[in-house]
């Protein structure tokens, strides 16, 4: 199909007739996905400062194996081979990371920001060669959906932490209360929630699959919410990364003792 | 009244340049009309194509500072006049002369899809019932005018020239309105993973940023059927649940 002129046709990395700041917006998504991926990575090796009081960090969650009050079997498994680092984020970080690492938002970000496949739009690419989505290892990204269904599973989980974040104890009595932590873990529900609910499989699987949805007004319903919240859904990835590693980053400096709690009541 | 300095490639397949021409421009001129001043004060054989005028038949595509667009819809006023202002064709495309391509793939693309199929009659009378909810999916999807815009910018045809593998987000749109459609019954998914190429589509959506009729083509076109495709070949339950069935 190349009968364009070579002459018209820029070819090398980064080469186009863009005069604007194209580079901008992939050199932010490269700059803060990077940074959260070494945060998380970073704390997820830490394997302490994941708890203070009623709070449980939601890189940590759910604790399946571990030291604190939230774990769910106990403490470190004796099972655990001697020569791999122990923290309980590893036995559960796979899961949120497999499924933000599918996501259709992210994926056509970082292939964009550090990939360069496309740098930008009609900006040329550093490779001739391509396959996309259409063979290994690309082709995997298929399986989006089945961490999606892990993923709604954490949200129930993460929504139990913030049950268990209104809950402090005082000399052996539990009393209800709200802290800072409790908003903090509350709201890194509610920014997940808005992006797990607004993924693109689930939309497909609550609806998209048919083409006469009036004939299922339940369906026809979810399917609506689901679409709205799909409309933003990069905004929703975005607020949700960002919240929680801060979420994270609270509970840390709570335990480490940097910052104190604000009861509220 | 402003003197600006247009930079028009100018040229056929065998080779070309981008010629400087100035030309007086003022409020509400869009680049099509320039060009046009152009064509009549001092380039008479500048090959242009252009019909409505406004932003409806999609002839005038071409790339304007670099970006795919309509030339009758770009407005001089929002250009940055202190530069030349860059035209040239669209890329994905062979050259015939100066601003003019040859997109003529796209028909013989479009006549591959399978056509529309309805379900047997809801009447006796030959007619159909649908609800206005179940067409609203696909009326998106019927604003398209062909411009190509999002076929140039698409890395796979423009960058890897995957023409024969790829059908481009054109079609994508095209097959997403028939495959959506509440009384289509015609099975697409097969073409749509091996002849048509889907996997090839990498969602960076440049598709969707210059589309001129601001149709959601990724997300609504293209990751749908995306998703279409995946219940069909690589949903492993599913695949396991079908075999089991003898499906
Ligand atoms: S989203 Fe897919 S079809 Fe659209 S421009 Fe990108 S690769 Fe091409
Ligand atoms: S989908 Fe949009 S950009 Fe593509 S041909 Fe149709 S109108 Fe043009
Ligand atoms: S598409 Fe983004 S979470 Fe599923
Ligand atoms: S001349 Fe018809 S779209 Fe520009």
């Amino acid at each position: 199909m190349t009968s364009t002129p070579d002459s018209l046709i820029r070819q090398g990395f980064g080469a186009t007739s863009r005069s604007d700041t194209w580079w901008l917006k992939p050199l932010l998504t490269f700059g803060g996905l990077g940074a959260f991926v070494v945060y998380s990575t970073w704390a997820a090796f830490q394997a302490e400062h994941y708890h203070s009081g009623p709070y449980l960090s939601p890189f940590y969650s759910p604790e399946l194996f571990g030291d604190s009050t939230h774990a769910w079997f106990g403490p470190k498994p004796s099972w655990w081979p001697g020569m791999i680092p122990w923290s309980p984020a590893f036995l559960i970080l796979w899961a949120p990371g497999g499924f933000r690492l599918t996501c259709y938002y992210y994926r056509g970000a970082y292939y964009k920001s550090f990939w360069a496949d496309p740098p930008a739009c009609s900006v040329a690419e550093p490779r001739k060669s391509y396959r996309g989505e259409n063979s290994l290892p690309l082709i995997l990204q298929n399986i989006h959906r089945y961490f999606l269904y892990i993923a709604l599973m954490f949200i129930v989980f993460l929504a139990h932490d913030t049950w268990k974040a209104m809950w402090f104890e005082n000399a052996g009595t539990k009393s209800f209360g709200i802290g800072v932590g409790t908003i903090v873990l509350m709201l890194n529900v509610v920014f997940l929630g808005g992006y797990t609910f607004g993924c693109h499989s689930l939309r497909h699987l609550v609806g998209g699959f048919m083409n006469r949805l009036s004939k299922h007004p339940v369906r026809q319903k979810v399917y609506s919410c689901v679409s709205c919240l799909n409309k933003r859904h990069q905004v929703w990835a975005w607020c949700s990364l960002f919240w929680v590693g801060f979420s994270d980053f609270y509970v840390r400096m709570c335990s480490m003792g940097n910052w104190s709690d604000w009861r509220l009541f | 009244m402003t003197r600006a300095t247009f930079s028009i490639w100018r040229g056929d397949r065998g080779g070309g340049r981008f010629e400087d021409y100035q030309t007086d421009v003022s409020a509400g001129m869009v680049v099509l009309d320039a060009v046009h001043q152009v064509q009549a004060e001092s380039a008479g054989d500048m090959a242009v194509r252009w019909n409505c005028k406004s932003g409806k038949c999609g002839s005038c595509s071409a790339e304007v500072n670099g970006m795919p667009k309509l030339m009758c819809m770009t407005r001089i006023d929002d250009l940055d006049l202190s530069q030349p202002v860059k035209i040239e064709p669209i890329k994905a495309f062979p050259l015939l002369k100066d601003l003019v391509t040859d997109v003529s793939w796209n028909y013989a693309v479009k006549k591959r899809i399978k056509k529309f199929k309805p379900r047997t009659p809801d009447a006796s009378d030959g007619t159909w019932r649908i609800s206005q909810q179940d067409v609203d999916r696909v009326q998106e999807f019927r604003k398209c005018i062909e411009c190509f815009l999002c076929q140039d910018v698409c890395h796979v045809l423009r960058e890897h020239n995957k023409h024969d593998e790829f059908i481009g987000p054109r079609f994508f749109v095209y097959t997403a309105a028939l495959d959506m459609h509440p009384l289509d019954v015609e099975d697409r998914l097969e073409d749509l993973k091996k002849t048509d190429g889907i996997g090839y589509c990498n969602i960076t959506k440049c598709c969707t940023v210059v589309c001129p009729e601001n149709i959601t083509i990724t997300d609504n076109a293209i990751i749908p059927l995306k998703e279409r495709v995946v219940d069909r070949f690589y949903d492993p339950l599913r695949l396991l649940w079908r075999k089991m069935m003898g499906k």
